[in-house]
């Protein structure tokens, strides 16, 4: 039992501290949100090809680096820090999860290396209502057509399938609910950054550095582009959205972090009535509790990457915990930085605003602070009959 | 960084699970689940004994003294296990957790060899004499004196002067007590920090009545009180320094154990939600999975601020650890009554005296104050974490 980071992952904290300060720049930030990517290209190369960051979660003898989620917590929370735009979370995490604990021997050799290396960027669509629904949501349907498989559905909010080399989409036998008969089907561009027969519709999201796609498809055959064993998605697609919430929470932590300190730092140099505004005693108890917030949502994460290791069947509920948390946090930080700057943070060019919108756009992915909490409400055994509270 | 135990820690924690069956399931059967710190005292301190003399009172202090000179693992684990075990309320929890390691740290050879094995055996009961009717938030502003005399064994300590919120006067030996001992000071100059023996005809305990109908803290009156020369922690004058020390040691392993407590006390509420269908509301639904996210984080947290002891520098979770535990138990007080209903409001006989949870909904108010109240908390933090300017003094 040691719950501090090793000098190894200190040095992880440290090497993409320092990159995510360096091309995490509030321009670099703004550069990015004004492209098509959401992104900038060399960003994503140097992070994957330098740091190799987009291997993260790849196993070893795949061409990644095989780390544990301790490390890829650390990473988040710095790239959350600078509010990084990168297809990180989509491609990392989730696409990189599913493939690795979904996919046949032949799928994980083919892709996983290529994903590894940043060259292949994925995308993952669960469900039309987005990841929020979780499993259960999954509401496309595989339908069997003779010896064909097809098909049919829409999927919302799938974040960077406009960019995405590789597209994963959920959909389940009909008839069937719950965490049932859910498959995953593995779709290759046309290395145009097209995707026959499916509609892809851009939105236009209020967190410009989050970009999402709602995608369409009816009867597209994807006979030989099922993951694994068809109907048999549920486990690894639920892991890919928990490591997904575990992400954004550490993100959500580093965000929150930032918020906090540049807020200290502005309220010391602003001056108002003859004094430092951080002088005034109601500036500096909402600057405390943002304090608390920021190291609740710090022990949530870290908690809930330890608690995946060692008892992989709460890994969800943590995950759940740690997402909760960190949304809490960083809605409040971030409207905080907000109040704290006064009329200069309701500005465009200032960044608070970047911020407050992560804020709010987290919250929602893959589901809100009330959905999560309502899964805790279920895990600490609220309706079980027993009558035991499970710690 | 990892949560895990080693195997050997996991039969350390069989080893302390079983002998506290073994206690009470048998010979200490009366004291399981007693929370309260003024009941069955002379039972207690038995209990205080026979922690004692097994060597399970104070573990991590070295051995020599009565400890076991355990690490922090396995410290974590007999916190957790006592409560898991529902033992009793500590009345030795001054001595061990505050008057010991103070003493360990800033006391002297012949001060250790005095007065720790006796806490380890559960020989002495301590109590902290700190706050006063003038000094609460402004602990520094302490009046009660103490000058040095001479007496008919040599140079002793005269004390005069009151304290208040003394949890355990009226059972403790000792006292450890800060006091202005240079004429004419101010402030955090001129204070020393002494060693007092409470069974003396110049100390009268006063119980304070407090809103749950109990008397939990008290008054101590110092008039002409006496304690030998040699009874001062540190340099004479520098018992500001001795008594932060001791606040820092409030931030030990025992908040885990604190922790299993609210842990008992979040069950009984889920299991009085069940009873009376209150957990398929979905607002408290929400607000009990909230409080039971709070407790992981708490723990979380503490052992982050433990793992983190070696750097000096106080860390994030040390600062902010007793107003995140304080709020949150404050509100599970009001989520508790919320549960309840007005079956909450009803004394179970016909005496003022009230179940746990209710006792708790209103004890929990002296929670975000006492040990530095919610406001102070926030000024440490945005002053020492946060580096903002300090409150201006008044004159």
């Amino acid at each position: 039992m040691q719950f501090e980071f090793t000098e190894e992952q200190r040095l992880i904290e440290q090497m993409v501290g320092g990159f995510c300060a360096a091309h995490g720049t509030s321009d670099a930030v703004r550069r990015a949100m004004d492209r098509r990517e959401g992104f900038l290209t060399e960003t994503w190369q140097a992070l994957a090809g330098e740091l190799g960051l987009a291997g993260i979660l790849v196993p070893v003898d795949h061409g990644g680096q095989g780390l544990g989620l301790v490390e890829l917590a650390i990473v988040s929370e710095q790239m959350g820090r600078a509010l990084l735009p990168s297809p990180f979370l989509q491609s990392a995490v989730l696409a990189a999860t599913l493939i690795d604990r979904g996919g046949t021997e032949a799928q994980r050799a083919a892709w996983l290396p290529r994903v590894a290396t940043g060259e292949v960027t994925c995308a993952v669509g669960v469900c039309s209502r987005g990841g929020a629904a979780g499993v259960a949501g999954v509401d496309a349907r595989l339908l069997a057509d003779g010896d064909r498989l097809l098909v049919e559905g829409e999927w919302d909010f799938v974040l960077g399938a406009h960019t995405a080399d590789l597209l994963l989409l959920a959909a389940r036998w009909p008839d069937t609910d719950g965490d049932e008969g859910v498959s995953v089907v593995l779709l290759e561009g046309d290395g145009a950054g097209g995707f026959p027969n499916i509609e892809r519709t851009d939105h236009v999201m209020l967190d410009q550095t989050r970009p999402a796609s709602r995608l369409a498809a009816a009867g597209l055959e994807v006979t030989a582009a099922v993951l694994g064993e068809p109907g048999s998605a549920s486990g690894a697609l639920q892991a890919a959205m928990d490591r997904a919430c575990l992400t954004i929470a550490a993100e959500q932590t580093g965000a929150a972090t930032a918020a906090l300190e540049r807020t200290v730092e502005y309220v010391q140099e602003r001056k108002q009535f003859g004094r430092t505004v951080g002088s005034f005693q109601a500036v500096k108890h909402r600057l405390a509790d943002m304090f608390v917030l920021v190291e609740a949502a710090r022990s949530a994460v870290y908690y809930a990457a330890c608690n995946a290791e060692d008892h992989p069947a709460t890994a969800s509920d943590m995950a759940s915990l740690a997402k909760a948390q960190g949304t809490e946090t960083l809605e409040f930080c971030a409207g905080n930085m907000i109040q704290m700057h006064g009329g200069i943070a309701v500005t465009w060019e200032h960044d608070a605003h970047l911020y407050f919108k992560r804020a709010r756009a987290s919250a929602t992915l893959f589901g809100n602070l009330a959905a999560h909490q309502e899964r805790l409400a279920v895990a600490m055994g609220l309706d079980s009959e027993s009558g035991e509270v499970v710690f | 960084m990892k949560l895990s135990f080693t195997s050997d820690q996991e039969a350390f924690r069989r080893e302390v699970a079983q002998w506290l069956e073994d206690q009470l399931a048998g010979p200490f059967g009366d004291l399981r689940g007693v929370t309260s710190q003024t009941a069955m005292v002379e039972e207690r301190r038995s209990w205080e004994r026979a922690l004692g003399e097994a060597r399970w009172s104070a573990v991590g202090w070295p051995v020599e003294y009565g400890g076991r000179n355990a690490g922090l693992a396995e410290q974590v684990i007999f916190a957790e296990e006592y409560a898991r075990a529902r033992a009793p309320a500590r009345l030795g929890h001054m001595g061990v957790e505050l008057a010991g390691p103070t003493i360990l740290y800033f006391g002297n050879d012949a001060q250790r060899a005095r007065f720790l094995p006796a806490i380890a055996a559960g020989q002495e009961v301590w109590c902290q004499g700190y706050s006063e009717p003038g000094a609460g938030s402004d602990l520094a502003n302490v009046r009660t004196r103490a000058r040095l005399e001479d007496g008919p064994d040599g140079k002793r300590w005269i004390i005069e002067g009151q304290k208040i919120w003394t949890s355990l006067a009226q059972f403790a030996d000792w006292c450890f007590l800060l006091c202005r001992s240079e004429e004419g000071s101010r402030g955090r100059d001129g204070l020393s920090y002494l060693l007092v023996p409470m069974d003396q005809p110049g100390v009268t305990v006063r119980p304070i009545v407090q809103m749950t109908g109990e008397a939990d803290f008290n008054e101590v009156f110092f008039d002409g009180a006496v304690t030998a020369a040699e009874n001062v922690v540190g340099q004479p004058g520098q018992g500001w320094q001795v008594a932060m020390g001791t606040l820092s040691f409030e931030r030990g392993v025992s908040t885990l154990a604190q922790q299993m407590q609210f842990r008992n006390e979040l069950r009984d509420i889920v299991a009085a939600a069940r009873a009376n269908g209150a957990a398929r509301d979905p607002l408290i639904r929400q607000r009990l999975a909230k409080a039971w996210r709070g407790l992981h984080i708490m723990r979380a947290s503490a052992l982050r601020m433990l793992s983190g002891g070696s750097e000096g520098a106080l860390s994030g979770p040390a600062y902010t650890y007793k107003i995140y535990w304080a709020t949150w138990h404050r509100e599970l007080g009001e989520l508790a009554m919320d549960v309840l209903g007005q079956a909450g409001e009803v004394a179970e006989n016909d005496r003022y005296e009230w179940n746990d949870l209710t006792r708790m909904f209103l004890f929990s108010r002296a929670d975000t104050i006492y040990a530095g109240t919610n406001q102070i908390q926030r000024n440490l933090i945005s002053e020492r974490a946060l580096g903002l300017p300090k409150e201006p003094r008044g004159q």
